[in-house]
């Protein structure tokens, strides 16, 4: 185990007369040594890029990569002891569930009665026992995910790398996976990095996020941090399900206005900014009043616990989280609070957080 | 019109004519049967006296099948020679092709290099060029290494029937295509896993490729056993020739000993044709996969 340091690492990818790609862009990113640490962004974000360099399957550009203090730029994937989870799994198809775990073993010479202990005790752990003598090929998809998860674990490497590994699972054995690999972490702290485009996968399962776009880092922080603090519109707008609402504001004389409402005082600078309300704080008025913002229903989808109500305010579409049973006919105008303590203010060109002071509240 | 259930067939289309098999079959099976009446035929001959061999018409069915022609036929000549030669040259141009193929194959498929692409354009547009155009070049060439290398590999030895033929651009290209269909990620999680780039070739990709590598085997022996031209212009010594040569022999200047080179040729078709009954299935698939015929 150990931990893992990014120092300024930029990946570019020459182009035609397109120009260049640049993937990664001076990532600076330190993981402690047991942490789970998440990376997520949308795909083309820079993610993936960040693992495969960690990983050695590709060269930086610029830019230092340390695990455990050292250097590993000049390392070949191999002499690096970290393991890799892929999407697919990439089991060796033409080898038995045994020898995809002991492989990784034989390959650095282990003694064949330490690899036989080792792969016996993780297939204990995973519940791939029976499974041994299979080929990949017999195993079913959740099978197949284990056996990936005991290879890489086999190996007690310095830091487990993992990407996407559940896109490939159905929805309910997703979820299930989910909670064993917390298990999982929790009995074996191994510094884990995992890539994933999915934010409930990256909120429920992350000590730590790492959100990115375009190649760069918007926030790092626990899920805490990320929900309720966000750094920028993007951070906003990405976590989250449905995302935060933006909205086009107006501070004029330290009243800031939306949809030409006068919402509430604020210790702003006058001049425009993106107001972000989350859906389940806003809150619904059957009618527009002072102090409300007006807006227009489009519709309505009932979720049993709830139902999500989608609205224009003037051209921006709003999606608010209601009680129940709400039934509202499309065009019907509606009310729409901001309580202060959960409203957010982003600088309306940079997309930058505005007022700390205020978010903090919560 | 009456309408009638849509279950049910119309008139005309149960008068329909319905062949008892496969309308292709009408054209497979006259092809078939003018593709295996030469061989009936050398099957034939080589069973028959000079004197039914000569006949005309010709005689279908010898009087009595005369099987010491082919002890005779083995004894005209040193054919223990012939297919010790011929044994040897495949075998080398077999391992070699495989292990050479495998190896450029890879490289083109996976790694990055300066010039990757110009060389593999390169490399097939030597696949246009036919023989005969390189036939004399290449003879140069092999002089040269006989003169100046090694006299094993000089112009009549058998050295000179495996040096050029070490590796085929077919070969490499036909691997090329099977090994840019393994997935990237099994080679990424073994060298993740300790594997050498080496290592990867020998321990995933090959082990993952036997079905093109049998195939390529398969062409290789096939190619290299019944290759005439090139033996033709280099070998001179009897005791370096390969079969198709050695049965040059029964065809003299003026006469031709049709019974006992029929007799030869059957001996030396029978392992080609095990070769075939064996690896059949990888010929089909080595001219679907490449659309190329090797």
């Amino acid at each position: 185990m150990a931990e893992v340091e990014f120092r300024d690492v930029t990946r570019r990818y020459p182009g035609g007369r397109s120009g260049d790609t640049v993937a990664l862009k001076g990532l600076n990113l330190t993981v402690a040594d047991g942490e789970f640490l998440i990376l997520v962004g949308p795909s083309g974000c820079g993610k993936s890029t960040a693992l495969r360099l960690l990983a050695g399957l590709d060269k930086p550009t610029s830019g230092e990569i340390r695990i455990g203090g050292a250097v590993v730029n000049g390392l070949a994937p191999g002499e690096r002891d970290i393991a890799m989870v892929f999407q697919n799994y990439a089991l060796y198809p033409h080898m038995t569930v045994y020898r995809n775990l002991a492989y990784g073993l034989r390959q650095r010479r282990t003694p064949r009665a330490e690899v036989q202990r080792r792969v016996r005790e993780t297939a204990e752990l995973l519940q791939i026992g029976e499974l041994l003598n299979r080929k990949p090929g017999q195993l079913s998809g959740g099978q197949r995910q284990r056996v990936a998860m005991g290879r890489a674990l086999v190996r007690r490497p310095q830091a487990f790398l993992l990407d996407e590994p559940l896109s490939n699972l159905d929805a309910k054995l997703r979820n299930q996976v989910r909670g064993d690999l917390k298990r999982l972490h929790r009995e074996v702290p191994v510094t884990s990095i995992y890539v994933t485009h999915d934010q409930v996968e990256a909120m429920t399962l992350g000590d730590r996020l790492c959100v990115m776009s375009d190649g760069e880092v918007q926030q790092i922080g626990t899920t805490d941090d990320i929900y309720n603090r966000p750094a920028n519109t993007f951070v906003a707008a990405f976590m989250g399900s449905p995302p935060m609402n933006l909205l086009p504001g107006d501070v004029r004389g330290g009243v800031l206005h939306v949809g030409g409402e006068a919402v509430t005082t604020v210790s702003e600078p006058d001049g425009p900014m993106t107001v972000g309300v989350r859906p389940e704080h806003l809150q619904l008025h059957p009618s527009p009043s002072a102090g409300t913002v007006s807006a227009t229903v489009d519709f309505v989808e009932p979720l049993g616990s709830h139902a999500l109500v989608t609205a224009l305010v003037e051209q921006t579409r709003v999606i608010v989280a209601a009680p129940p049973g709400t039934e509202l006919a499309p065009g019907t105008r509606i009310g729409l609070q901001m309580p202060p303590e959960h409203t957010y203010f982003f600088d309306a060109e940079t997309g930058q957080a505005r007022s700390r002071a205020l978010l903090t509240h919560r | 019109m009456e309408l009638q259930p849509p279950s049910l067939p119309s008139p005309t289309r149960r008068r329909r004519l319905r062949l008892p098999f496969s309308p292709w079959h009408l054209v497979l099976i006259p092809l078939s049967f003018l593709l295996i009446v030469p061989l009936l035929w050398m099957l034939i001959t080589s069973l028959e006296t000079e004197g039914e061999a000569n006949h005309f018409p010709p005689v279908l069915f010898p009087a009595t099948p005369r099987f010491q022609n082919y002890s005779e036929a083995w004894a005209a000549a040193p054919f223990g020679q012939f297919f010790l030669n011929s044994a040897l040259v495949t075998l080398v141009v077999l391992i070699s092709n495989l292990i050479v193929c495998s190896l450029a194959g890879y490289a083109f498929a996976r790694i990055r290099f300066l010039g990757r692409g110009a060389l593999f354009v390169a490399l097939m547009a030597t696949l246009m060029v036919p023989f005969q155009v390189t036939m004399i070049p290449v003879f140069l060439i092999v002089k040269w290494f006989g003169d100046n290398v090694s006299p094993f590999l000089g112009i009549d030895h058998i050295g000179a029937l495996m040096l050029p033929n070490l590796a085929t651009a077919f070969g490499i290209f036909f691997l090329r295509q099977f090994f840019m269909t393994v997935p990237v990620e099994l080679e990424e999680a073994a060298r993740v896993d300790g594997t050498s780039r080496l290592g990867v070739l020998f321990k995933m990709v090959l082990p993952l490729s036997l079905p093109a590598l049998s195939t390529l085997a398969a062409l290789t022996v096939l190619t290299s056993w019944n290759d005439f031209l090139w033996p033709l212009i280099v070998i001179t010594s009897q005791d370096q020739m390969t079969i198709p040569l050695g049965l040059s022999y029964f065809q003299g200047a003026h006469r031709v000993r049709w019974p006992l080179l029929m007799a030869a040729n059957v001996m030396s078709l029978l392992p080609m044709l095990l070769v075939f009954i064996g690896a059949q299935r990888y010929f089909v698939q080595s001219v679907a996969s490449t659309g190329i015929k090797g």
